[in-house]
């Protein structure tokens, strides 16, 4: 059962009823979901938890839906893998891998967006949208495709034909735009204002953003119920990161963990990091930017949650680190030698800020460290392809002993 | 009439300019500030411009020509 009760404004607290609504009509700020937290209380505890289903779903007391009417592909329940190789190389013997490259559409973002499927099902949508580049295009139109709806998907006309065909195999209607980034970013946040469409990140977006939690119920309840001393996670919109702080509190102030102590690490490749650059300027919003960045998936330069961010990381003493873009695709490779995890661009990010980090001495060798990888290498694979060299040989055990034997003894 | 919910981000050169005021008065539109943050580098508002579509148009496109940002209050839409 969904203990949801309200929606409140993040900024004046105003509270509105649980309707597809996104932004407070007195500050224009922006809205979250309210819990009877009393109420969760009583419901849950560690062993209903931990006998519920083995994917996100089993946290749905945490959840704006019950999971009776979830639009589930089995998402979450992804592994959280020591590091025990990249931890040897970094001076960490408590490294974790919060491995969300293997969701049903391979990112972070079925987490997301099963919850604001649902929701829109349950609202009486009968179409489920979103504006993407990528990741949440294909989490849209696999979920739109597993409830029935019609679904709609607006990318950039010059986004990289791969990313075009992993939406459009689901069968929604793909809108390419012709257009500046920040051109298509207008018309869409005009067209969600004029259609009767669930759109995900938009009006559905306090629900959307509440799926993200359970990447922080996940880590907790894997790790024998305690939250890490460091999270280093990626940053966008910003959502995920603030969405994993309120996970861990959530988890502490019903009781099934103790009190957080966690430090939060945000990290941004500098083609696009108006995050990194207001937090190196002590500001608490950022400017916007136009990305220009290898991490696609993280090009957003006018973050909605920036301000939310630089909260968390004042008050944990985290920090927010700027990864160049060189270093990205490297790190991915690093990752993928030292622990068998192929990463997509994110994921470069965040390993590229934990090795600085490291190096700078920001934890402790034994202390507890999560990095969260969110999204499958395979999806931006030309990142790396310069820099794999596989060996070519004639089919004969000659040239396989003087190519392949030859090269690796010298 | 219709309304649009924005967010102005001004740069450091333009911080001291009234262009909220001429917003208002060089077209025909009502403004409605909601929040604001402006210091003397860069500074932001967020307000509701109302009044007919095409009028609403002419003022957001007169600001950009000043080297403004006008962005939609919910940050970028387009995610990854
Ligand atoms: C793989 C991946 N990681 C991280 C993010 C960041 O998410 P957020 O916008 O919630 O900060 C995104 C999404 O945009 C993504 O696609
Ligand atoms: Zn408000």
């Amino acid at each position: 059962m969904a203990f949801a009760s309200a929606l409140h404004c993040r900024e004046c607290g105003r509270e509105y009823p649980i309707e597809p609504n996104y932004v407070c009509d007195f500050c224009f700020g922006p809205l979250e979901v309210t819990y009877d937290y009393d109420a969760i209380r009583k419901s849950t505890s560690r062993e209903k938890i931990s006998s519920g289903p083995m994917d996100m779903w089993r946290y749905d007391d945490f959840l704006p839906v019950s999971r009776e009417n979830a639009v589930n592909l089995g998402t979450g329940m992804t592994p959280l893998l020591k590091a025990d190789n990249l931890g040897k190389m970094l001076g960490l013997n408590n490294l974790w891998l919060k491995n969300d490259a293997v969701n049903p559409t391979y990112s972070f973002k079925d987490r997301v967006v099963t919850v604001a499927t649902t929701k829109a099902l349950e609202f009486g949508f009968k179409t489920l949208a979103c504006a993407s580049t990528g990741n949440l295009a294909g989490s849209v139109a696999a979920h739109g495709a597993k409830a029935g709806m019609e679904t709609l998907v607006f990318i950039p006309a010059n986004l990289e034909y791969g990313k075009i065909i992993g939406a459009s195999v689901y069968g929604p209607t793909v809108v390419t735009i012709n257009g500046s980034y920040d051109d298509v970013n207008r018309l869409c946040s005009e067209l969600a204002d004029n259609h009767a469409w669930a759109v995900v990140n938009i009006n559905m977006r306090p629900y959307y953003s509440e799926g993200s939690k359970t990447l922080a119920y996940e880590v907790a309840e894997q790790l024998g119920w305690r939250a890490p001393d460091h999270v280093v996670a990626p940053l966008a919109s910003g959502s995920l990161f603030t969405k994993i702080w309120k996970g861990f509190n959530e988890f502490a102030d019903i009781g099934l963990i103790d009190a957080v102590r966690t430090t939060m690490h945000g990290a941004q490749a500098v083609g696009c990091s108006p995050i990194v650059k207001a937090f190196d300027s002590g500001l608490m919003h950022a400017k916007p930017e136009v990305p220009d960045t290898v991490a696609k998936s993280l090009g957003i330069g006018n973050p909605a949650d920036a301000y939310y961010v630089l909260k968390i990381l004042k008050e944990t003493g985290g920090s927010a680190i700027g990864v160049p873009e060189d270093e990205v695709g490297e790190n991915m490779i690093l990752l993928a030698e030292t622990e068998g995890i192929f990463a997509e661009t994110a994921g470069g990010v965040v390993i590229s800020a934990l090795k600085r980090m490291a190096k700078e001495g920001r934890f402790d060798p034994d202390e507890t460290v999560v990095a969260y990888i969110t999204g499958n290498g395979l999806k931006t694979q030309e990142v790396v392809a310069s820099s794999v060299h596989p060996i070519n040989i004639e089919p004969n055990v000659e040239a396989f002993e003087e190519k392949v034997l030859g090269a690796n003894s010298n | 009439m219709a309304s649009r919910r924005v967010k102005i981000t001004f740069p450091e050169v333009l911080v001291g300019r009234p262009l909220i005021y001429k917003l208002g008065s060089m077209f025909d539109i009502v403004t409605s500030i909601r929040r604001a943050d402006v210091g003397p580098e860069t500074g932001w508002v967020i307000l509701e411009l109302q009044g007919e579509e095409e009028e609403i148009k002419k003022a957001v496109d007169w600001a950009l020509e000043q080297g403004v940002r006008v962005d939609p209050i919910t940050g970028d839409v387009i995610e990854g």
